[in-house]
């Protein structure tokens, strides 16, 4: 609804709330007049020397903790011997030492930074002050200056006048950072070669306890049992902790018939089967067996591996199965490795194929 | 808030020596302002003035905890013994007696052990490190939902998030370094993220590890990375960092006389000086008390790192928590074969470009957002959350894709104590990281408009005081109390954004114009951002509230059917002789210009 014209003519009149967010034309403010700062409240310390006094005495009492806080400190760093433990309630068992130099290191700060604080918030000025701003932008003629600077020297250096110092310079910059980028991409590390498909695992090769490394026979795995295992000789490796990266390998032993898949079956023996137990994801120890459902699952990120169904992956963001080692029984009875693992173990690589 | 540091030794400057040192300005601090000039610059820096907010306070947080990293970094490299050879353990906590273990880990497990004072420098730099991250990561909230990034800091927003994620990366090249089981296991994941890059995969990792995983060259490298690379750029932009918030002068949150072109508060000298300088010490203070009550990484616990066990439950630290379940819920399919090569992004993605990707994503917004207003001003002052909606949503929405990311991280835990399957947890996390953010903008944004709203109805009706009246008519009503004009002007002083007006996309001969589309584009994501809007409560609008005091429409008037009268007597106490002005509405309304988004044409 239009205002009607008299309403219109009389300046500064409130209109209906539907005749414009606004009212224009001179006669009232688009925006609100900012009010300016509020009138200061003075604190009771501004008002009573009585309060002051208080703040002060309380100000003061807090750095005089603080100086006892680190003289017990002191004190505790030579009288309380470093493997003392006590029962602290709240925490148990608790090593005494730890517990005492840190509690009065941390009054002592805390009680510093405390009164320091309430000295400022009870005694110091709390009228706000105010700062002027100004444009972040150099005005106008800084800027003209600075332009007509460069342009000056660079005119001053001939640049532009021999092209051939331009260029040389430009090839000599743009290469000089080669020699530093090479030698360090070059020299970090070897090429991995063949290194990430192969492991120490080597036909014939018996299948030992890990970390005990004794062999294991046979017999000794009953069905439902897992073992962690590793290549025999693999502590003579020159590089024990990275071949152990790579061979660790778990064996379990299921019922024949619950295995679905018949390669599965005969790279096994009787129902024990080994697979590696490197995870096909980003390479954490595939470390949880669930005897029941013959699941492998992978602490890390959740890969699940069903082993009755070659080690393929049934959930999980693993892609692929966990590689199969062949493994069979030697004269004594005792399991061996029947060959390498015919494909790298752990984690993708693009060469991997 | 302290800036840079003081030159040395002048500190018995007071302010008021900014005048030439006389004759007679003698002692140490005429001594060195004769040599420096530092007199002038000083006086400059203790008058500066600093605005007193509490959120103001995160970013301190953040840089004390990086002075607390610094110094008891540095003690800790007296005890830690960076290397990977190996060595048996001989030392006084008895169940590692006689163990194989690298020199990095006998040394970590002496400073726990065998250093006096040792374990607790160990805990104060962990639990440091911790609130270090923390602070970072919800200072750079405040700074976002404030607008605080806007003209003339982005560069430095884009300095705070190359910080916060050094930051992060300084932690994991920390808690890599005593190689205990737990990190070494994280440290093998790395591996397996670096082996995950297309083509390049397996080189980059050798290159990194100096060969096959674990070798003996990563323990010396991640310490040079931890104690010199990273601490030597993060101070360095650090510096930069506090420099420009000095010389921007730091923003004030909206209020009666802080406007753009001022800064209301306190005075470094004395003020800021005791309480910035207090706060490190309560900041130092609360953290070494956590470090002294709370145990974190117990690495003897875990036991040294061997490639074969594992323990259930690894977790990474909270920072690297993201990263961990994105790769937990990054699906296996993403693995291609391909002519004879192994395409592994279910790693590659979720391991080494989400991270970038989101503070890339990060870095970016200022500038998208600017684009998108068309704003081109400076802003000082701080946008209350609320009045702009939707940046707050999509805020929100980036904190809920990044806290269902964390918490993925820990469905094996939530597992365990929920007694719940870990399947059905991870499906129902990818679900949630679809379905959740989208809403979370949804209704965030709706919660900043009702705030906005409820602000315009303050604004406009004043506080319901509780006191009925009953006029000579028979009618009651309730007394509002129109707001004092220092807590109106909070309410009404913003601005609300506008959507960009669309330029015809063909010129006069009907010939497509260059550029036609990122101007259509630009133009829709500006009615995304702008489209519903609610305007401040103007003059005009509060007079005619106190003018017909029943009317509710005014809060927003569009979507309501104002031509009723609600029931609700609403009315300030200097409108009570006006009786009519409590009476039902006859008139009718319309409402066009409240969505009118050109004033112009509402006349």
């Amino acid at each position: 609804m239009e205002p009607t014209g008299a309403e219109r003519d009389r300046p500064g009149t409130a209109l209906g709330l539907d005749q414009g967010r606004t009212e224009g034309e001179g006669r009232m403010p688009e925006r609100f007049a900012d009010p300016g700062l509020p009138p200061h409240v003075s604190r009771s310390a501004d008002l009573g020397e009585h309060a002051a006094r208080r703040a002060e005495r309380q100000v003061a009492a807090l750095f005089g903790i603080s100086m006892v806080a680190t003289v017990i400190f002191l004190v505790a760093y030579f009288a309380i011997d470093q493997n003392t433990y006590r029962f602290v309630p709240g925490i148990g068992q608790a090593n005494l030492s730890n517990i005492v130099l840190g509690v009065t290191l941390g009054l002592s700060l805390l009680c510093i930074g405390l009164g320091a604080v309430h000295w400022a918030k009870t005694l110091m000025p709390d009228t706000e002050v105010t700062e002027a701003r100004h444009p972040q932008r150099s005005s106008d003629d800084a800027r003209a200056e600075a332009v007509e600077t460069i342009m000056a020297g660079a005119d001053a250096s001939q640049l532009a006048r021999r092209p051939l110092i331009k260029y040389m310079l430009g090839g000599a910059l743009g290469l000089f950072a080669l020699p530093l980028g090479l030698q360090l991409a070059g020299s970090l590390g070897p090429l991995p070669q063949a290194e990430l498909s192969t492991t120490f695992w080597r036909k014939g090769m018996r299948l030992v306890r890990d970390p005990e490394l004794t062999p294991i026979k046979a017999s000794d795995v009953t069905i439902g049992s897992v073992f962690h295992v590793m290549p025999e000789g693999i502590d003579k490796s020159h590089d024990f902790l990275e071949e152990k990266g790579k061979a660790a390998v778990l064996l379990m032993r299921l019922n024949p018939d619950d295995i679905k898949i018949a390669k599965e079956r005969d790279w096994g023996h009787d129902g024990i089967v080994a697979y590696s137990k490197i995870c096909t994801h980003v390479g954490c120890p595939v470390g949880l067996y669930e005897q029941q459902t013959h699941h492998l699952l992978c602490p890390c990120h959740q890969s699940t591996f069903d082993v009755t169904e070659d080690c393929k992956v049934i959930f999980g963001p693993a892609h692929r199965p966990l590689p199969q080692l062949k493994i069979t029984v030697d004269a004594e009875g005792y399991l061996v490795a029947d060959s390498a693992f015919r494909e790298a173990v752990g984690p993708s690589f693009w060469e991997r194929g | 808030m302290s800036t840079t540091a003081t030159p040395k030794g002048a500190a018995g400057l007071r302010a008021k020596d900014a005048k030439p040192v006389s004759a007679k300005g003698g002692g140490l601090a005429g001594w060195v302002d004769d040599r420096t000039g530092a007199a002038k610059p000083l006086s400059y820096l203790l008058k500066k003035v600093f605005p007193d907010h509490w959120s103001f306070m995160l970013g301190e947080i953040a840089m004390f905890s990086l002075v607390i990293l610094l110094l008891t970094g540095t003690f800790l490299t007296f005890w830690f013994v960076p290397s990977a050879g190996e060595v048996i353990y001989n030392g006084s906590y008895v169940p590692l007696k006689g163990i194989a273990m690298s020199e990095a880990f006998r040394s970590t497990v002496d400073i726990s052990f065998d250093v006096r004072g040792g374990l607790i420098m160990r805990q104060i730099h962990h639990w440091a490190a911790l609130m270090f991250t923390v602070s970072i990561t919800v200072h750079m909230f405040r700074v976002f939902f404030t607008g605080a990034f806007r003209k003339p800091r982005e560069i430095n927003w884009v300095i705070g998030t190359v910080l916060s994620l050094l930051a992060i990366n300084e932690g994991f090249t920390g808690y890599s370094l005593p190689d205990d089981l737990l990190s070494g296991t994280g440290l093998r994941a790395a591996e397996g993220f670096m082996q995950s890059v297309p083509v390049v995969g397996s080189y980059l990792a050798y290159a990194i590890f100096g060969g096959a995983f674990p070798g003996e060259a990563i323990i010396p490298r991640l310490y040079t990375t931890h104690v010199l690379l990273l601490p030597a750029i993060i101070v360095g932009l650090f510096t930069a960092h506090i420099v420009l918030v000095a010389v921007h002068k730091h923003t004030q949150y909206p209020g009666p006389g802080k406007t753009n072109d001022n800064v209301v508060g306190y005075p470094m000298m004395p003020v800021y000086m005791a309480k910035a300088g207090g706060f490190f010490f309560i900041v130092f203070g609360i953290t070494t008390l956590m470090a002294a009550l709370v145990t974190i990484n117990p690495i003897w616990l875990y036991g040294p790192y061997d490639p074969s066990p594992v323990t259930a439950g690894s977790q990474p630290d909270w920072y690297m928590g993201f990263a961990d379940g994105a790769l937990r819920m990054f699906p296996g399919f993403f693995e291609f074969t391909v002519f004879g090569f192994t395409l592994s992004l279910n790693v590659f993605i979720p391991s080494l470009v989400v991270m970038p990707l989101l503070y890339g994503i990060a870095g970016a917004y200022p500038f998208i957002e600017s684009w998108v207003t068309g704003d081109k001003r400076e802003h000082h002052l701080l946008d209350r959350p609320r009045n702009a909606p939707a940046r707050t949503g999509l805020g929100v929405m980036a904190i809920s894709f990044y806290l269902i990311l964390f918490f993925a991280a820990g469905d094996d835990l939530m597992a365990i104590k929920l007694g719940l399957s870990v399947n059905d947890i991870l499906r129902a996390f990818q679900i949630l990281l679809i379905v959740v953010p989208p809403l979370a903008y949804w209704v965030t944004k709706r919660i900043c408009l009702s705030l906005q709203r409820r602000d315009r109805d303050l604004a406009l009706h004043g506080r319901e005081t509780g006191r009925l009246v009953r006029t000579a008519e028979g009618k009651f009503f309730e007394v509002h109390q129109p707001l004092p004009e220092h807590e109106l002007w909070a309410l009404v002083q913003h601005e609300s954004g506008k959507p960009l007006q669309l330029t015809a996309t063909v010129d006069a001969n009907g010939v497509r114009r260059p550029g036609a589309f990122k101007e259509r584009l630009r133009g829709k994501v500006s009615s995304f951002y702008f489209a519903d809007s609610v305007d401040p409560v103007t003059p005009a609008e509060l007079a005619a509230a106190h003018h017909d005091g029943a009317a509710h429409e005014a809060i927003e008037a569009p979507q309501e059917d104002a031509g009723q009268w609600v029931g609700q007597l609403h009315g300030g106490a200097d409108e009570r002789p006006e009786t009519d002005a409590y009476a039902p509405h006859e008139h009718q309304h319309d409402h066009d210009h409240e969505v009118d988004p050109d004033p112009t044409t509402a006349r």
